[in-house]
Order: C-alpha cells, then structure tokens, then sequence
C-alpha cells in the first residue's frame, strides 16, 4: 500500500504536519487562477449569473443577435477575499445559436478550448521554462445555459456538449428559472438528465471520494443540471436588501435556495469543488488533448519492435529527422540557384553576343555608307573641276569675243570724245 | 431554514434566508476592475487545498555528506525521530568503510498530524575516507543527475502517470568537521561542484567538541570561506522570492549557517523531563536546548519552515536546469539507459 516502504513510528515530535501549511502559504503568495466558460444563447442569463456568482458587477454590455459567427470574449478579473487572490477569467460565448445556419456554432469554442491548452503544452514543451509563473488560461468549468422551455434538449445542446464533455467539465445549467414552475420545472430536470445519459454526454460529476464532501456532493449531483436566476439589480425586502428580480406577483430571490438553486452552484462551484475542477482539468482533460496532440505528430510511447521508447528519444529522431530534411530542402535551393545562375548567365552570353553581331553589323554598314558617299563625293568633285573647266573655257571665249567687237569700243570712244 | 411561503406582493412575512457564515478575518472588498459586495466564499480554496494535499501524501529526500564517524545517521534519526537511517543505533565498529563512495537510499513513511511523508535518507558512505580522495563526490553528482533523469523520462511520457514518482534529492546536508581552523579542501571542492545541482545545507558536526567562542569564529570563518569561493549554500540569495523571503533567509545566511549540531537518540532525565541528549562525566548536553546546540535551529528550518520551499527550489530550479541543458544538448540520442546502481533498502 505505501509502495514497498514500511511505516515507522515517530518517538516525538518531528514538526512536518505543517507541511500542508507551508504549502498553502506558498500557494497564497503565488495566488489562483480559475477559469470559466460560459455557452448559451444570447439572452439566457449568463452575464447575469456571472455577476451574482462573483457578487460584483463586471463591465458587461448586451450583446445583439446579428453577430455573422460565434465569437468568444474573454475577460480577466482579479479578486481578492481576505488573503486569497484570485485571477478570474470569463469566457462569454457571444452570438451562439443566434445564426440561421447552426452548423459551425461549436467549432470556434472547441477551437479556444484547445489553443489553451495548446498554449500551455508550447510552455511545457520549452526548453527555458517557466511553469510557475505562467498565467494558465486553460477551462476549468464550463456553465451550459439551456433555455427552459420545458421540453427536450435542442439539437444544437446536445451536439455541442458531445463535442466538449471530453474536453472540458461541463456543468449543465437552466438559466433564467423563474419562468418555469416547480413541477414543470422537476420534470424537465429529469428530461434533461436522461437525454444527457442516453446520448452518452459525460458531465462533470461532483466527486465522492472523500468522506468529508462525498455526502453533500452525491446530494448536489442529484440536483443537476441547477434552476438558477440571475440579478444584478437589489430589492429591499423587509430590513433586509437581497439580490432579486422584482415581478407584479411577486420577487425572486437570488439567494433564497426555494426560489433556485443559485446557492447550490455558487456552493458546489466555488466552495467546495473550485479545487477539484482544476485538478480535473489539468490531470485528466489536458493530458487527455497532450497525449492526442503529441500521438498525432507521431510520437510514440513504444518503438517499432514494441520497446520502449522515450519521448525524449523520439523527438530527438524527429528533429534529426527534420534536419536531414532541411538540409535536404537547403540542397535543393542551392541547386535551383545554380541552376538559375546558369541559366542567366546564358541568356547574358546571348545576348552580348548579340549586341557584338549588331555592332559589327552596323559597323559595316557604316563602312557602306562611307564608301557610298566618298565616292558620290567624288562624283561631285569630278563635276566640280569639269564645272570650273567650262567655266574657265567660257570666259576665254568672252575675252576673246570682247576683243573682235570695236562697234562697242568706238562708240565708248566717241562718247569719251 | 424552511421559510414559509407566502401569497402576498410585498413578502413581509417570508423569512429571508441568513447571509453566508462571514469570515473570521473580514473581506476586504479589494480588486482591480471588480468590486466583491459580499462574501462569496472564494477563500475556501485554502481549505480544498489542504485537504487535497493531505490525501495526497508528500515525498521528500534528504541525502548526508561527510566522512564517517561524523555523526550523521544519528543526527537524521533525531530529526525524523525515528531510525531513518540505515544504520542501527549504536556505534558500529564492524562497519567497514567502504573503498569507493557508495549510495544508499532507505525509504520509510512516517505520519504526523494526519499528513503522511514518504521519507529517503540517502547515505554515502566512503565519502572522504580514502587516501586518494579526488573526484569522489562524482558518484554523488551522478546519482543526483539520475533521479533529474528519471523524473524528465516520466515526464516527457506521453502517457503519463498521474503522480511522477519524486526520487530527486530535495536537501544534501554536508558534514563539516569540527576542526575549529578552517574548511577542508575536499569541503570546498564538494561543495563548489554541487551547490550548483542541489540544495546544499552545511552543518558543523559533533559541536559539542568547541566552546561558544571558538563556535562562534569558526562559523564566521566557515561563512567567509564559502563566500570567497563563490559557494552558495541554501538557501540561496538569488531564489528570494520577496522582501519578506530576503529578510528572513538574510538573517539565516548570515548569523545561523552553518548550524552546529549534536545529535543523539538517548533520552536522559533533565530536571524532571526526558530529553535527548549525550551523557559526559561534564553534564549532559540537551540536543533540543537552544543554549547547548543549534539542532533545534536546524530542525525547524528543514522541517517546519522550509521543507516545502526545499522541495520547489529542487523542483523550479534545479531540475530545470538540468532539463534545459539536457534538452539542447544537440545531437544524437539519450545514452541508453542504464539501471542505477544504487541499492533500494527498502527494509522489506
């Protein structure tokens, strides 16, 4: 029972049974964080709850039909009771089930519930790590508000709680109760309950395993899911100011446990199971995703002749793996770039060539041009000299002429007379 | 309480139930972006805590350094009270001194207020017995490395168990002879290689052999040694966590460290009580008297006051440590893991 050690007595007092103590103080100092999702549609009494839960108000604003998709809005509190610290995160689902088609409602919450812990198992798989101080923003209860009709689960509930209630501890809730009487109101506890274990949706069971809460807990699991009201607004009643919903025939008190099971939850969640959920969803729904994810990368526990192989061993193989890979990759890029190099520099040999066949081209022809116009020069020239030749003849002949004309000398003569 | 339920509008005559228990210490409706109107009961955490951690049980092991006849099985079986050690009690001469350093780990449980310890003592015997005594502390240092190793393979699991079995050393108290000069180079050495890997708690053994002034120099000269040789004993300065941490472990640092013990698992009569002590022609010196010795001081610090923070430093730190350097240590597989040679005692 204790693993092979044997027990021994102690002849005085040693002083470990503070240990616990030394824990908690640790724990203190470090603080909490406690994380809760919040699925329903819009308008069924989440905000509400939230802020009698917590008895607080959080800066909250109503949310309108006409979202495109289903969105989730996360938002971090602290709170702080005597020395405890506690960091709360609320996850409001906003615009589920508002759409005409309901198809993809669940995909974007399972989608946040695992990038939490995607989140957390990066952390853990970091060589420099830091666990202690990490926020941790994995789920540790999600509240399922089912609108009371009276009648059956919808179709949507049931899908989306199959999807989630191995990821999650899911804690089925009725909200806005007071539109439901107690009769109506037993029965379709029931109706839910059985059409819950007939689909096979698990949901969170308070625990029974120890003495001191299994009885109030087993109580509490027969309650489910829990009738809650919720109000943030305050009505005096008698000397008393209570948390209520004030009607013509009537007021609903928050915290009257005849009037809904607020109490129960607030009870069951925080007082006395706040531990246990975190507990759950470390050890159980995230080892459940860690084991998933890390099988699907092709981790195994046992190697291909069914020895056992360490994780450790396995990622190594696989980042050799991987290096090879790259390398491989490197190769091959290299190998383009030479290639592309190659390839270029030819059509850059073409085409110098090709400007050196241009040149000489033109090189001739200018040469052509040349020859073409010296000897059209010479032509001219030749045509020049015969010009200045006839020319010169020309003006022989005048000479001559001019002297075998006197008619035109006398007369010149005779006017000189 | 059953209210009777009534018919009228305004509900007078309807008993509103009474607000929740309030807390002995008042609430104070403190928070950053929120403001608690009233008690929700979110410091009952405390409790489940508690609670959980009880059913749970706790590991702890604590590993003795120093050459034999030094007192240490003695002096770990007045802390726990019992005969933790594995030696029985009495001075066994026929005890052969080992020709290497060997390690011994004994496991027992012991329950004290409901919280139940898984208890190892891990023994070395042959540490600093020999004539040629250089690297003896590697056996040490491997056997600490190997308890990191086990655990980072449970971890590293990806079906794992729901409790990692915890075997890595949580304290090593080192034995410091009562030479009344100074440390020994083996002191140095050891210490200088492991203070690194594990929680180091010097203590000055068989004290009563010094007077309160040569205690007193020789701890001041101990403290001044460690720290010119850039040895840092736990709890470490570095791992303070707050002002509060710094304030206490300063002055454990500096004035109390090393404690000088005696231990003892006989009982005598001191003035109309038993105590535990050790019996000389000169007096009877009391183990648990603050005026005799510092075992008191050295068992409320490992046991009442820092036995959890021991065991968060080994685990935040230490053991990180070798993770990260094991983790990028590039190249080629784990060595095969070979079964430790330690010997498991487990008094079956």
């Amino acid at each position: 029972q204790n693993g092979g050690y044997r027990t021994l007595s102690l002849s005085g007092h040693v002083g470990f049974g503070s240990l616990p103590d030394q824990l908690v103080k640790k724990s203190i100092k470090q603080g909490f964080c406690f994380n809760i999702l919040c699925i329903g549609e819009t308008g069924s009494g989440k905000s509400a709850l939230i802020n009698s839960l917590f008895n607080t108000n959080f800066d909250d604003h109503e949310s309108t039909h006409f979202l495109p998709s289903v969105q989730l809005r996360a938002q971090t509190y602290q709170l702080q009771e005597s020395n405890v610290l506690l960091k709360l995160t609320v996850v409001n689902t906003v615009g589920f089930g508002d759409q005409i088609n309901r198809e993809d409602s669940y995909q974007p919450i399972v989608d946040y519930i695992d990038a939490q812990f995607e989140a957390y198992l990066q952390e853990e798989l970091k060589i420099k790590r830091s666990l202690c101080s990490y926020h941790d923003t994995r789920i540790d209860v999600c509240l399922y508000f089912v609108l009371p009709t009276g009648h059956s689960l919808k179709t949507l509930d049931l899908l989306t709680m199959k999807c989630l209630d191995s990821k999650v501890n899911i804690i089925p809730i009725i909200g806005k109760a007071d539109g439901i009487s107690k009769s109506e109101l037993h029965n379709f506890k029931n109706k839910i309950m059985s059409e819950l274990v007939g689909n096979g949706v698990h949901i969170y069971q308070f625990p029974t395993d120890d003495e001191t809460v299994s009885e109030v807990n087993t109580l509490m699991n027969r309650h489910l899911p829990f009738a809650v009201v919720g109000s943030t607004k305050e009505v005096k009643i008698g000397n008393k100011t209570v948390r209520a919903r004030q009607y013509p025939w009537g007021i609903v008190q928050v915290e009257n446990e005849n009037h809904c099971d607020f109490i129960k939850l607030r009870n069951m969640l925080i007082c006395t199971n706040m531990e246990d959920l975190r507990e759950q969803t470390h050890v159980r729904h995230y080892e459940l995703y860690r084991r998933r994810k890390l099988e699907e990368m092709g981790f195994r526990d046992t190697g291909p002749q069914n020895k056992p192989v360490s994780l450790q061993e396995a990622y190594e193989a696989k980042r050799h793996e991987m290096y090879l890979q790259l390398q491989g990759e490197e190769e091959e890029m290299r190998q383009q770039f030479v290639q592309r190099v190659k390839e270029k520099e030819a059509i850059l040999k073409e085409a110098e060539q090709q400007v050196q066949t241009d040149f000489e081209h033109h090189m001739l022809m200018h040469q052509e041009m040349k020859t073409k116009l010296d000897r059209k020069k010479k032509v001219l020239e030749d045509e020049i000299a015969v010009f200045i030749e006839k020319k010169a003849n020309a003006e022989l002949l005048k000479s001559k002429l001019f002297a075998s004309t006197p008619v035109v000398s006398l007369k010149r003569e005779e006017d000189r007379k | 309480a059953g209210p009777a339920e009534s018919k009228n509008e305004g509900a007078m005559s309807e008993m509103v139930p009474e607000p929740r228990q309030k807390p002995v210490v008042p609430m104070k409706p403190t928070g950053i972006n929120a403001n608690l109107l009233g008690y929700i009961g979110i410091d009952t955490i405390i409790e489940q805590m508690r609670k959980k951690t009880m059913k749970t049980g706790f590991d702890f092991n604590i590993m003795v350094v120093g050459q034999s006849g030094l007192g240490k099985s003695t002096l770990v079986n007045t802390l726990f009270k019992s005969q933790v050690s594995r030696k029985t009690s009495g001075w066994n001469r026929e005890e052969k001194i080992p020709k290497t350093v060997e390690i011994k780990a004994i496991g027992h449980v012991i329950e004290e207020g409901g919280v139940k310890m898984k208890l190892t003592v891990i023994d070395t015997p042959g540490f600093g017995d020999q004539i040629n005594n250089e690297n003896c502390w590697e056996p040490i240092e491997k056997y600490i490395n190997e308890q990191y190793e086990k655990f980072l393979k449970e971890e590293v699991n990806i079906a794992r168990k729901k409790r990692i079995p915890d075997t890595r050393v949580h304290c090593c108290l080192y034995f410091i002879s009562p030479t009344g000069h100074s440390l020994r180079p083996l002191d140095l050495e050891f210490m200088k290689h492991l203070s690194k890997v594990v929680n180091i708690i010097p203590v000055i053994a068989k004290a009563d052999t010094m007077t309160l002034e040569e205690k007193t120099e020789f701890k001041q000269r101990v403290r001044k040694e460690l720290e010119v040789n850039g040895i840092e004993f736990y709890p470490q300065k570095e791992f303070d966590e707050d002002l509060e941490d710094k304030t206490e472990n300063d002055k454990i640092r500096q004035e109390s460290m090393p404690f000088a013990v005696v231990g003892s698992d006989k009982e005598y009569q001191v003035n109309g009580k038993r105590v535990l002590g050790r019996k000389t022609p000169w007096g009877i010196i009391e183990v648990e008297n603050l005026s005799h010795c510092e075992f008191a001081l050295l068992r409320d610090f490992v046991i009442r006051t820092h036995l959890q923070d021991l065991k968060e430093v080994t685990h935040n730190i230490h053991y990180e440590t070798y993770r990260a350097k094991r983790l990028n240590d590039n190249g080629g597989l784990p060595p095969m893991t070979v079964e430790t040679e330690e010997n498991h005692e487990s008094n079956l």
